[in-house]
């Protein structure tokens, strides 16, 4: 699975990374060598094999439903980059 | 003192031969005078630091001090502190002031430590050398030239310059034990959801643990017990009886303590791409053991080869997933100039992140891109288990692992930076001990003589699930009968 | 506005079509549960607080923090899945959903994929007089967003994430319904489940219940379905009705017309009472989900289902089917007194106070009770806008003293319906003996005294000597009337059996 300068700029938007055509010539050419060592991967015979996504066989412990947090907007806001009546704002949000 | 244990530390604070303000400022001094060459720390806060001490002191002087109680401890800068800079090693959180306490952190100040600063790393973790911190690369205290390793390499050049204690490091395919190795130092990466991963900025979620990084195994115990222990708001912390990790280590003297340990040396740590001296080193340190009683036996871990492009599989995608808050939103860089939301996500991101973040971001991004993920995210979880189940099959053979932590030894600032495969490579012997989850550390083992420098080497050491103590023990018994871990860079 | 559109609409119905369309209807409704704290973390779910005062460390994602599941929100899943005879899932997974929005701090929505907690089930709906089976596909857990707010600053937009991290149930249907009235019964009924079982509080207008309705059209008799569009959002009934309308029609008349559907998310504008695609969310949709390695296997196991099944209510259907069984009502009445919890269990309380009180024969008034409650209760619990019939003046124990009174004769159905009734509501009278007190004040105890009831007979035949010729010349008519006449001779009060077999004797 070869990659090409179309792919790179379909995944730079979906992980919202501006990339200019120079960078992506260069990020074509980093993420191709990497693909290529991930390519080994498809020698392996992995037929009927259970994936794992946890390092330990344990399950998903449940928290009592009790409300333990307390207002710390003011702390929280502190360091955003802009915030008016309590709302974090962003360039206009279109639906 | 800088190059005493932490025990003995704590005996001149709790015979009051020195208080911790004092011993803290010493520190202190040190890390303002070798700093701004090695670039170790990336946050200092003298003030906070010293009032930390001043309460530790009140802390001894009341009589209710533990171990720790008083000593400057770093930490690595991936913890979030409260009223700390808090970076990782990133320009996205350059201006980010923790709002809250990482549960390592709690852990340390519920101990009486003090938190000497925050220490550099590799951004977000993604690296081999330190060299992708956006606040600088950090030299290797052995040789300037040379980097220390990464991520942790911050903590590795405090530790190995003796500018703190001890210091904490994480290691999500080798971030503790490889420059642990390139700088000559131990560390230890524990079975996975031991230590709180609360407040530890994520990289890869399944594989990041943080683990001690000190001057001897003894020193990691100590730490180990500070640092482990169930956390509620982390849903993989495991509940566990409160374990005293120094507890074997009184009996680590005389004759033969480690007679019937089995020690498996997994021949594929040792084929091509091993650096010789490295190889010839580890070697001896193994000769080392057989005379403190273990006995060696071969076994084999076919698939290591492939846990590099398992882990380059699966790390990526969980960071790619785990970076996505940072959008310039509610804290964090946002881009001066943008054109409307797409374009202030874009800037931002393109912006806050460097080169090698993005680079994982894009190829985590694309392995789980529609299509792509049968093929790559779900054929390296299947293989992630059966390079569990290698380790599972070995540890029917043996009772630790032992080989070498890294192929060479520190490599020149550079060298690698242009080449992510080259660096990726560095990681060949410990990545699969995060995709098992398992206890790996490093301890130094000895030098390699590389174009006239004596480098550090260290030795690997791999235990099954929950066998820190062990561990502990045997590096312990090695330690007992070599000063490796005592040698100091000169300079320093 | 929505008056011309309407109209519009009902010209373009009017339009005939070259071929005979079936509309395809599948539902996707999300379901704020009832908790006190977020999915995730122990914020605060409370509706309406001042903007992010609800939103911790957790919901606006700061670097470092990390989910823990709350188990009332696992309980409000069993008991949904339990609810709708589901399978339930003895293991699932919690997966990321990964777009970036900035109602969406982590740049990622925790959701369930591939192994959702609760499987394929089944609800029942009653359209007209049709039962129909609404399959089930799945139900899974989820985080709410929060929410953008606009015009506060030009140009911008501001985000409030008091209500990210909110847990949702996401349930999801087979493309089983055929009509927009079909889409609308079901979503009736399972709002009404929902707060039936306690797990949500059904309230729309601050968005717990909100519904997204996939459309397709295709030539009537053909299997394949047609391209679907999804109307997002919908929060009321009756805009869900207006917008599957509108789809339906736009769907059809643009492949009358010769185009193609794109599948699409569209919005429906109650102003307009259009519907129109989205311009954002729509570019890429590749979600990039994975297992969530923040958060491990959700287990469920037997001995939690038996403990979540212990605290579950009768369910509507059973009730229904006891009221049927237990008290000979029809299944129109049963369904009316199921419609909610609250009125199945005031007819429930009130008959069971009948049955202890009065035993077997209890039962034979239980179609009286349900018309009472029914007819005059809760018509008029929903004529004053009351939330729901535990409001009434009128209360449970009321009806029974009427039930009773009416068993044994001393009243009748008139004085009920006619003052009874009528004076508690007005007056609020809400104490116990409000019935008898009634009674006795206003001379309601019914005529049962056969001698005084035979006088007022005789007295009605003997003034009435015409209809009585009428009668016997075959008129069945001309009988109604005499009891009419001797009804209004005993100002209402005569017991009308008693009167009734009466005059049938004396007529021979």
């Amino acid at each position: 699975m070869s990659l090409s300068i179309s792919d790179i700029k379909r995944i730079a938007t979906l992980a919202r990374i501006e990339v200019s055509d120079s960078e992506a010539e260069v990020t074509l050419h980093k993420l191709s060598g990497i693909l290529g060592l991930i390519e080994e991967m498809q020698a392996v015979d992995t037929t009927g094999i259970v994936p794992m996504s946890h390092s330990q066989d344990v399950t998903q412990r449940l928290r009592p439903d009790l409300v333990t947090k307390t207002d710390q907007r003011a702390l929280f806001q502190s360091i955003a980059p802009a915030v008016e009546d309590g709302l974090y704002l962003v360039p206009k949000v279109i639906e | 003192m800088i190059n005493n244990s932490l025990k003995q530390l704590g005996a001149m604070l709790a015979s009051k031969q020195i208080s911790s303000v004092e011993m803290t400022t010493e520190f202190l001094d040190r890390i303002d005078q070798h700093n701004p060459d090695i670039n170790a720390y990336i946050a200092l806060d003298r003030e906070r630091t010293l009032a930390q001490a001043a309460a530790a002191d009140a802390r001894i002087a009341a009589g209710t001090a533990e171990p720790l109680t008083g000593i400057p401890i770093a930490q690595k800068d991936i913890f979030v502190a409260k009223g700390w800079q808090t970076t990782c090693g990133s320009r996205m959180l350059e201006s980010f002031i923790g709002p809250y306490d990482a549960g390592v952190i709690e852990r340390f100040d519920a101990a009486g430590a003090v938190n000497l600063g925050k220490t550099n790393m590799d951004e977000f973790a993604m690296g081999s050398s330190n060299e992708t911190s956006y606040f600088g690369c950090v030299k290797n205290p052995w040789d300037r030239s040379r980097v220390p390793g990464g991520s942790s390499g911050g903590s590795a050049a405090a530790v190995a310059a003796r500018l703190c204690a001890a210091a904490t490091g994480t290691d999500t395919g080798g971030s503790i034990r490889q420059p642990a190795s390139l700088c000559g130092f131990s560390g230890l990466k524990p079975t996975y959801g031991l230590v709180s991963r609360y407040g530890m900025i994520a990289f890869a979620s399944s594989l990041d643990q943080a683990g001690p990084m000190a001057k001897s195994c003894e020193d990691m115990a100590l730490m180990m017990n500070v640092m482990t222990g169930f956390d509620a708001r982390d849903s993989t912390s495991l509940q566990r009886d409160k374990e005293d990790y120094t507890r074997g280590l009184p009996a680590m003297t005389g004759d033969k303590p480690l007679a019937g340990l089995r020690v498996g040396l997994p021949r594929e740590f040792f084929a091509d791409g091993l650096n010789a001296q490295v190889g010839s080193v580890v070697q001896a340190a193994i000769d080392e053991y057989c005379k403190l009683g273990a006995e060696i036996v071969s076994i084999s871990l076919p698939n290591t080869r492939l846990s590099i492009p398992v882990y380059y599989v699966l790390a990526p995608a969980e960071a790619s997933s785990n970076l996505s808050r940072y959008d310039g939103v509610r804290y964090g860089h946002r881009a001066p100039e943008y054109t409307d939301l797409m374009d202030m996500y874009c800037k931002s991101r393109a912006q806050g992140f460097g080169a090698e973040v993005k680079r994982r971001i894009l190829i985590g991004t694309y392995v789980l891109s529609a299509g792509y993920y049968d093929a790559y995210y779900l054929k390296a979880q299947q293989i992630r288990r059966l390079i569990a189940d290698d380790f599972a099959a070995a540890f029917t053979q043996c009772d630790v692992i032992m080989g070498p932590t890294a192929p060479g030894t520190a490599f020149r600032s550079g060298e690698k930076a242009d080449d992510p495969v080259a660096m990726y490579l560095e990681d060949l012997y410990t990545i699969a001990v995060n995709l098992a989850g398992l206890p790996g550390m490093s301890i130094p083992a000895g030098f390699a003589e590389v174009e006239g420098k004596a480098l550090p080497v260290g030795l690997q050491v791999i235990g099954n699930y929950f066998d820190e103590a062990r561990m502990l023990d045997i590096g312990h018994a090695y330690q007992q009968v070599t000063d490796w871990h005592t040698r100091m860079p000169e300079g320093v | 506005m929505p008056i011309s559109r309407s109209r519009i609409g009902i010209r373009a119905c009017r339009r005939v079509f070259k071929v005979e369309w079936e509309v395809v209807i599948g539902l996707e409704t999300h379901t704020q549960l009832k908790t006190n704290s977020k999915i995730f973390s122990g914020a605060s779910t409370t509706y309406g607080a001042a903007p992010n005062t609800q939103a911790c460390e957790v919901s606006i994602a700061l670097p470092g923090v990390l989910p823990v599941l709350n188990q009332e929100a696992v309980r409000c899943a069993i008991k949904f899945g339990l609810a709708v005879n589901a399978e339930i899932a003895p293991r699932s997974v919690f997966a990321r959903k990964n777009y970036f929005y900035p109602d969406l701090p982590k740049g990622y929505q925790i959701s369930q994929y591939e192994l959702p907690v609760v499987g394929k089930g089944a609800l029942t709906i009653q359209v007209g007089d049709t039962e129909k089976v609404i399959r089930i596909t799945r139900a899974h857990l989820e985080e709410d967003a929060g929410k953008s707010v606009h015009g506060a600053v030009e140009g911008m937009s501001g985000i409030d994430l008091n209500r990210a991290g909110t847990p949702l149930l996401e349930i999801v249907t087979e493309p089983d319904m055929r009509s927009a009235a079909e889409a609308v019964a079901y979503a009736k009924k399972l709002h009404e489940l929902v707060q039936w079982i306690g797990i949500c509080d059904g309230n729309m207008q601050e968005g717990s219940f909100r519904c997204d309705v996939n459309v397709s059209v295709r030539p009537k008799g053909t299997d394949k379905l047609g391209t679907r569009r999804e109307i997002k959002n919908l929060n009321s009934f009756k805009f869900m009705q207006q917008a599957i309308e509108y789809e339906t029609r736009w769907q059809i008349e643009t492949l009358e017309d010769g185009g193609t559907i794109q599948q699409a998310t569209v919005l429906f504008n109650p102003d307009t009472g259009e519907t129109r695609a989205m311009r954002s969310k729509e570019e890429a949709n590749d979600y990039r989900y994975f297992p969530d390695p923040d958060l491990l296997p959700l287990v469920i196991s037997e001995a939690d289902k038996d403990a979540v099944r212990a605290d579950m209510p009768e369910l509507p259907q059973a009730m229904k089917a006891r009221f049927e069984a237990e008290f000979g009502l029809s299944a129109y009445d049963a369904t009316q007194l199921t419609s909610t919890k609250e009125i199945a269990e005031y007819f429930d309380r009130a008959m069971l106070e009948l049955v202890s009180f009065e035993g077997a024969s209890a039962y034979k008034i239980g179609k009286t009770v349900a018309n009472l409650i029914i007819n005059d209760i809760a018509a008029r619990v929903n004529k004053a806008g009351l939330p729901n019939i535990r409001h009434s003046p009128v209360t449970a124990w009321h009806i029974v003293c009427i039930a009773k009174s009416l068993a044994d004769g001393s009243i009748n159905l008139k004085a009920v319906r006619e003052q009874i009734i009528p004076l508690i509501w007005d007056e609020n009278l809400t104490e116990a003996d409000a019935v008898i007190k009634i009674i006795e004040a206003k001379g309601l105890r019914q005529v049962s005294d056969s001698g005084a009831i035979e006088a007022i007979i005789d007295g009605v035949l003997a003034a009435n000597v015409a209809m009585v010729e009428e009668y016997r010349a075959g008129k069945e008519k001309a009988f109604n009337a005499l009891v009419g006449q001797a009804m209004k001779a005993s100002k209402g009060k005569a017991n009308p059996a008693q009167v009734n077999e009466m005059l049938k004797k004396k007529l021979g």
